[in-house]
């Protein structure tokens, strides 16, 4: 009787402690703005879970999964920036700081500030980004919009194309979630 | 007990999943749907050097391309070493599936129009299919006058055919080889004991020099039964420069023509006589549908 009180408050503890909104189909995509070329460039195949309760956040994405306007500019930026046979993933793994803010069960824009690791093209830098977590409806989902700078994760772009391709690349990231 | 229990609670809360398994479950979800993961830029650009490679346009996508010749290295200063001479085919690919691509191209060398079609049957892929496989048809039209007008000619006289397989693999980031055995066919020879096909093997590979740069290599052997006496074997030595939506091929080769007629079969030039063309490719493509529609 003891042991199964015991089970079952543990089991009551373990669902508690974690509330985790997946998706599969999440939406990444950058743009490189120059006055010569504009490239931009979308992932709808992202995989992104929130733990609701303890505040992570993680993201995974693979590199060949980006679609450009042009075939010959994916083929690049996998063959010779990105190295995607090499280093076919990138992710992000952190948290939400001010979790106490956020309310899932409650509509509502909450602005969050996230804090982690963002690994791009095998390099790994500490990064803290502001973010929205919006609820809608009991559906969640998250925003954010930032920027990296290429040099920072180590891809290189040739003199011959410095003109074409931003130092700076904006990110966009929305992901709608289930609960999982 | 309650105390116990209390314990029991801050442990089971104490080594709850550390941040991480979000990562780790995320990247296992992501392994699990990836699809084959197929090689990609085997070659640099469609063509090995003369001949085709196992690269295609992509769908959707044009290529403008401006082959040229110039005359032979060893025709001394008088001719600037072959500079005075060229021979051009200007030519338009285009890529209707993901496996499928046509061309035309008009060549100077005997006035001839080509066309081809290009399919890609097998893909390499990491972990599955080991080699890609393409097969070629072309057919070519010499467009100037009989060689003979004083015999019945037919427009059939003027057709020439060529059917390749291309079996290719990519070994390494830097290194890919392709085998090409070929067959050209003549509607009309000149005399009756000449062949009307000539059979060809193909090799030939790119090794990469730097991200932008690869040195291309491309031999046909014919058969000694299958060849006409007075033709050599194509010989072709290239680089390939890429910049953004440009490929550049310069090459030195023993073959006037571009196309699988006039190189793998007409090859006039003889090696070791110093009869080497200098020349050059020009790749330039335009996005005609975009992709993400």
């Amino acid at each position: 009787m003891k042991r199964s009180l015991v089970i079952v408050l543990l089991l009551a503890a373990t669902s508690a402690y974690s509330q985790v909104f997946f998706t599969r189909n999440g939406k990444v995509s950058f743009f490189s703005k120059t006055p010569m070329e504009n490239i931009d460039a979308v992932n709808s195949e992202v995989f992104s879970a929130f733990d609701s309760q303890k505040g992570d956040l993680a993201f995974a994405i693979l590199i060949k999964s980006f679609r450009f306007e042009k075939a010959l500019m994916e083929e690049h930026f996998n063959e010779n920036y990105m190295e995607s046979d090499k280093l076919p993933k990138s992710t992000f793994n952190g948290k939400v700081v001010n979790l106490k803010e956020v309310d899932v069960k409650k509509d509502g824009t909450y602005n969050v500030q996230v804090e982690g690791e963002l690994t791009i093209h095998g390099v790994t830098k500490k990064v803290a980004y502001p973010g929205q977590i919006i609820v809608a409806g009991g559906k969640v989902s998250a925003k954010a919009n930032f920027q990296i700078k290429l040099a920072d994760y180590d891809v290189k772009i040739p003199s011959v194309v410095a003109g074409k391709i931003a130092e700076t690349i904006d990110i966009t990231v929305d992901c709608q979630y289930q609960p999982k | 007990m309650k105390g116990f229990l209390l314990g029991v609670l801050l442990l089971g809360s104490a080594v709850s999943a550390p941040a991480q398994d979000l990562l780790n479950m995320l990247e296992g979800e992501a392994d699990k749907t990836k699809g084959p993961d197929f090689a990609t830029a085997t070659f640099k650009t469609t063509r090995l050097i003369n001949g085709h490679s196992i690269e295609n346009v992509a769908p959707g996508v044009l290529d403008f391309r401006i082959s040229h010749r110039f005359g032979f290295v060893n025709r001394g200063i008088s001719e600037f070493y072959g500079l005075d001479v060229s021979t051009i085919r200007l030519g338009l690919d285009y890529g209707i599936s993901k496996r499928l691509m046509v061309g035309l191209g008009r060549s100077s060398y005997q006035k001839q129009l080509d066309a081809f079609a290009k399919f890609k049957i097998l893909r390499q892929a990491n972990g599955g299919m080991p080699l890609s496989l393409s097969v070629v048809s072309s057919a070519m039209i010499k467009t100037g006058p009989y060689d003979n007008p004083d015999r019945p000619n037919y427009f059939s006289s003027r057709l020439y055919y060529s059917w390749q397989v291309l079996i290719a693999r990519k070994f390494s980031e830097g290194i890919s080889l392709q085998l090409m055995p070929s067959v050209v066919h003549y509607n009309l020879v000149e005399a009756p004991e000449v062949i009307n096909d000539v059979i060809a093997l193909g090799a030939g590979g790119r090794f990469k020099l730097s991200k932008r740069v690869s040195l291309n290599l491309e031999y046909y052997y014919q058969l000694p039964d299958h060849k006409f006496t007075t033709s050599y074997n194509s010989l072709a030595v290239g680089f390939d420069i890429e910049t953004g939506g440009h490929v550049f091929q310069l090459q030195f080769t023993n073959s006037t023509g571009m196309t699988e007629r006039t190189f793998i079969s007409e090859t006039d030039g003889n090696v070791a006589k110093g009869d080497i063309h200098f020349g050059f490719n020009i790749s330039r493509v335009f996005t005609i549908k975009d992709p993400r529609q």
